[in-house]
């Protein structure tokens, strides 16, 4: 087990920066999500950690060894890490058993040793009696779990997970989900998941890298994510976050501010070096909003439409004194208002995001 | 534990790399390399006196003449025939179509000179086939197809199928939605064929247009077969005739003309790019295989005809082979009392050369098939996973020896290996080990494009998750990607061993006593005027074809489609 560290890390393919200036530490026997829409460089950067692709600028460190840089580059082969993939890449040629054991043969492990620890790595992942088959005799979750078996047998230093979940359906995901918050409290080795899946990220992970464009936008625990996201773009990504201009009067001392939202004061948790400036973005939540009498204070909004979602609605509005802002939130049945009604909004709680305005 | 840098991985990486760019180069740019510069210099000496003389000499523009006009003879009626099954099989609802298209390939995987004898025993005074139905021309009449005609009729049969192939390959990759925006815009098939198909087929056309055109013109076994007993040489017979009648004192000379013929095969790929250029073709990826038209009255019309054509090309000629191989003499007609296998005795048993002849074959074509896997898995490996400038120029280079005909790599080989080899101070010329180097250079990339369509079927996570493991190159080679491209690899060795045991243009050249091949064999036998004992031996050929073609189907639910030609 080692920690990964990634500094300043740069990938370009042609005039694309796929990683552009990319830092972040992973310690030993933690559990990283990197989280970001398709395109985002989540795949890039797996890529460089894992060595298939050199390294522009920067450098990647496992442990205390510098294995990626601009004057280095240790091949996958020699990283000691294991990968679970996406597509599981098990090779159909070989058993079960074979698989699992490829990673022991290449290092020269032999004999019983050899067997001993497959067997141990099978019954790890629930798998003892399959040793024989053949993968295409196993349904998707067994793959998955033989996949992983087959990254650790070898007792990696680091394991790079890539999107595991995302050929399985639904129901098998909630199970493997489980499985693998189990299998990293048992084995407790340093784990990468790349994932776009959000609600993956957060029942899984210690900490979550959430990326964008090549860059890195927030390394944080999951609710420190949800809850104060250091940028727009992560407040809109995580938990579909609604960003809104306010204008900050004070600052107290216990976290929170005054700010003007359309007109409506509003309290708001604000970081502690927050400066009562004026101008700046905050990040409200659809369980922050909630439907007022029409007399009360708050702020004056009208109804776009209204969805169906089992028990609530999803109501869509928009705010009277800016008709291109949106908002969402849930309301209880029944609810009755029309496509154009006009209704009054409180806001209970927001995060000033601690960024420059406009970014 | 980590070994910054990974200077043993690199070395191992190189090192094979560089291997096989070496070999690569020794097969395909030397010989040419070679024969280009005798060409310029012969002998050594910068001079023009063999190239004036050769291009003095009538006999060369004859020879050019007839092969310009078999060539492009030949390519138009194959395009025709080629055109016209690849649409009736690709794109309508005609049955059997597997069946038909292992018919109507076949001639393609035969020994050339042996489909042209099969040919020349369905027409003439001789043949057993028209005597036995009492329609044979009298005695003394000519056989018809001892002429330009003739060459073009059989030279067309046997290369429709290139034309089908390539016509077929693109037919599978045209995106469905083009064709149904066509008839939901209210156009008929027809409509749709003359204006959204066929336009869009002009690249995959033009390529099998020139590829037939270049296999026309380098073919020696039917204008030998066809043009030599009534004097109407073509290139290719001539060089032969030019070298076996002087030997290696005319090398000079027929350097000139193998550049002369390679000259006008590069022409006629060249124009091909040119009348492309500046037209996008593009199409979005192919979604689901296309909706077959459906004929209703008219299905069994064309089915009936694909299968008389089969039968024409194919049965005929082959009935009168082999009608041929059972009688004891030319001209004796076929009754149950003449009928006998003596002639089959005397190839198989009594015929120390043909005997040889087999077992160099086998060994050849055994060789040639096994070392070029050896080298094409890795090379493939190279060309689809790593692709940089060196790599794209050793793909390209791959092709030429056997794009041009096969007297130019034959002569130029002869260049290369007629003295002695440095340092080992031992010459090739007059061994066995120049026709197989020709056979490997020619017939290498017949095993590369296989295997490189097994690689591009193949998901790389599978070789990285071995390189996650620990596993270096070589064993990644041999534990993981080997056994994963195993049969495209099996298809390619299928292939080449086919075609080698067929061949006869190379081994023409390059034969010496006791490294005969089958088809110099049957050649000699041909003319000689041992047609029986030569139909004998061609069926002997033909059986061993099919039986490997048959055989192959069996591996065929493994293979990336479109890799056995014979197979629908």
């Amino acid at each position: 087990m080692a920690r990964l560290t990634v500094e300043r890390l740069a990938k370009s393919f042609g005039a694309f920066r796929a990683l552009d200036d990319v830092s972040l530490q992973v310690d030993d026997g933690e559990f990283v999500a990197i989280l970001g829409p398709s395109g985002c460089g989540k795949t890039t950067l797996l890529r460089q950690v894992a060595g298939f692709d050199k390294a522009d600028g920067g450098r990647i460190l496992i442990g205390d060894s510098v294995v990626s840089s601009a004057a280095t580059h240790v091949p996958p082969e020699r990283r000691r890490i294991g990968i679970v993939f996406q597509s599981y890449a098990l090779w159909p040629h070989m058993s079960v058993a074979e698989n699992v054991a490829y990673g022991l043969t290449v290092t020269g492990v032999k004999g019983a040793e050899r067997s001993r620890r497959v067997d141990a790595a099978l019954n790890l992942v629930d798998l003892h009696g399959y040793a024989q088959r053949s993968p295409a005799m196993l349904s998707g979750g067994q793959r998955q779990r033989v996949a992983l078996a087959r990254c650790l047998v070898t007792e990696p230093a680091l394991v790079l997970l890539d999107e595991p979940l995302a050929n399985l359906d639904v129901h098998l995901r909630a199970a493997m989900e489980n499985e693998f918050a189990r299998f990293h409290e048992r084995t407790g080795t340093t784990m990468v998941y790349i994932t776009h899946d959000q609600a993956e990220a957060m029942a899984l992970a210690d900490r979550i890298a959430v990326m964008d464009n090549g860059r890195l936008l927030q390394l944080a625990a999951p609710s420190q994510l949800y809850r104060e996201p250091a940028t727009a773009t992560v407040a809109r990504f995580v938990g579909h976050g609604m960003v809104l201009p306010v204008s900050i009067r004070s600052v107290a001392a216990d976290g929170t501010c005054a700010a003007d939202l359309y007109g409506h004061v509003v309290r708001l948790r604000c970081a502690p070096t927050q400066k009562a400036n004026g101008e700046a973005q905050v990040c409200l939540r659809a369980g922050d909003l909630t439907i007022v009498a029409p007399t009360a204070a708050g702020v004056a909004a009208r109804v776009d439409r209204a969805v169906y979602q089992g028990g609530f609605f999803r109501l869509e509005a928009h705010i009277d004194a800016a008709p291109d802002q949106s908002l969402h939130l849930a309301v209880p049945e029944p609810f009755t208002l029309a496509p154009g009604a006009a209704i009054r909004l409180d806001v209970a709680d927001g995060w000033i995001i601690p960024e420059a305005i406009g970014n | 534990m980590i070994d910054a840098g990974g200077l043993r991985e690199r070395v191992e990486d190189s090192a094979l790399l560089w291997a096989l760019v070496v070999v690569v180069a020794v097969l395909s740019v030397l010989p040419l390399a070679r024969l280009l510069l005798e060409g310029i210099a012969p002998a050594g000496h910068l001079s023009a006196d063999a190239l004036l003389r050769v291009l003095r000499t009538s006999s060369t523009w004859t020879a050019t003449q007839h092969s310009l006009v078999t060539a492009f003879g030949g390519t138009l009626l194959a395009v025709i025939v080629g055109t016209l099954v690849a649409l009736a099989v690709s794109l309508t609802d005609i049955r059997g179509a597997n069946a038909f298209v292992f018919c109507f390939v076949a001639p393609l995987l035969l020994a050339a000179q042996v489909v042209a004898l099969a040919w020349l025993q369905v027409f003439g005074p001789s043949s057993t086939l028209l005597k036995l139905i009492g329609i044979a021309p009298p005695m003394g009449s000519r056989n018809p197809l001892y002429s330009a005609g003739g060459i073009i009729l059989v030279l067309g049969v046997q290369y429709a199928p290139l034309v089908f192939l390539t016509l077929r390959a693109g037919l599978r990759s045209l995106p469905q939605e083009l064709i149904e925006a066509g008839l939901a815009g209210g156009a008929g098939p027809m409509k749709v064929l003359r204006t959204i198909i066929l336009p869009l087929m002009t690249p995959p056309l033009l390529a099998g247009v020139a590829l037939c055109f270049v296999s026309c013109l380098g073919n020696f076994g039917i204008p030998a077969v066809l043009g030599i007993p009534g004097n109407y040489l073509v290139l290719p017979t001539l060089i032969y005739q030019r070298l076996a009648g002087l030997g290696p004192g005319a090398l000079s000379e027929v350097a000139v003309l193998s550049v002369l013929i390679g000259a006008i095969a590069v022409i006629g790929i060249v124009s091909q790019d040119l009348l492309l250029r500046g037209r996008d073709f593009r199409t979005t990826s192919a979604s689901a295989v296309a909706q077959r038209f459906e004929l209703r009255r008219w299905r069994l019309p064309v089915e009936a005809a694909l299968w008389t054509l089969t039968v024409l090309v194919l049965v005929v000629p082959l009935i009168a082979l082999i009608l041929t191989a059972l009688v004891p003499a030319v001209g004796v007609p076929l009754t149950l009392n003449s009928a006998t296998i003596d002639n089959f005795r005397y190839v198989l048993l009594e015929h120390a050369a043909t005997r040889r002849a087999f077992r160099n074959s086998f060994g050849l074509s055994a060789a040639a098939a096994i070392a070029i896997v050896l080298i094409a898995t890795p090379l493939a490996y190279f060309l689809v996973w790593r692709r940089n400038r060196l790599l794209r120029l050793v793909n390209l280079v791959t092709e030429v020896p056997y794009a041009l005909p096969g007297v130019v790599l034959a002569i130029a080989a002869i260049l290369v290996f007629l003295k002695p080899l440095p340092l080992l101070g031992v010459s090739l010329y007059n061994t066995i080990w120049i026709i197989l180097f020709c056979y490997l250079a020619r017939f290498l990339v017949l095993g590369l494009r296989p295997i490189i369509s097994g690689y591009h079927q193949l998901d790389r996570t599978l070789e990285e998750a071995s390189q996650i493991a620990g596993a270096r190159l070589l064993r990644r080679l041999r534990t993981i990607i080997v056994p994963l491209v195993a049969p495209a690899a099996a298809a390619g060795a299928l292939l080449i061993f086919l075609t080698a045991f067929n061949e006869l243009t190379v081994s023409a050249l390059l034969w010496s006593t006791g490294t005969e091949t089958l088809g110099v064999v049957f050649f000699s036998f041909q003319q000689g005027g041992d047609s029986t004992y030569a139909a004998a031996l061609g069926v002997l050929t033909v059986m061993v074809s099919f039986g490997l073609m048959l055989a192959t189907l069996a591996l065929a639910h493994r293979l990336p489609r479109g890799v056995l030609p014979w197979r629908d």
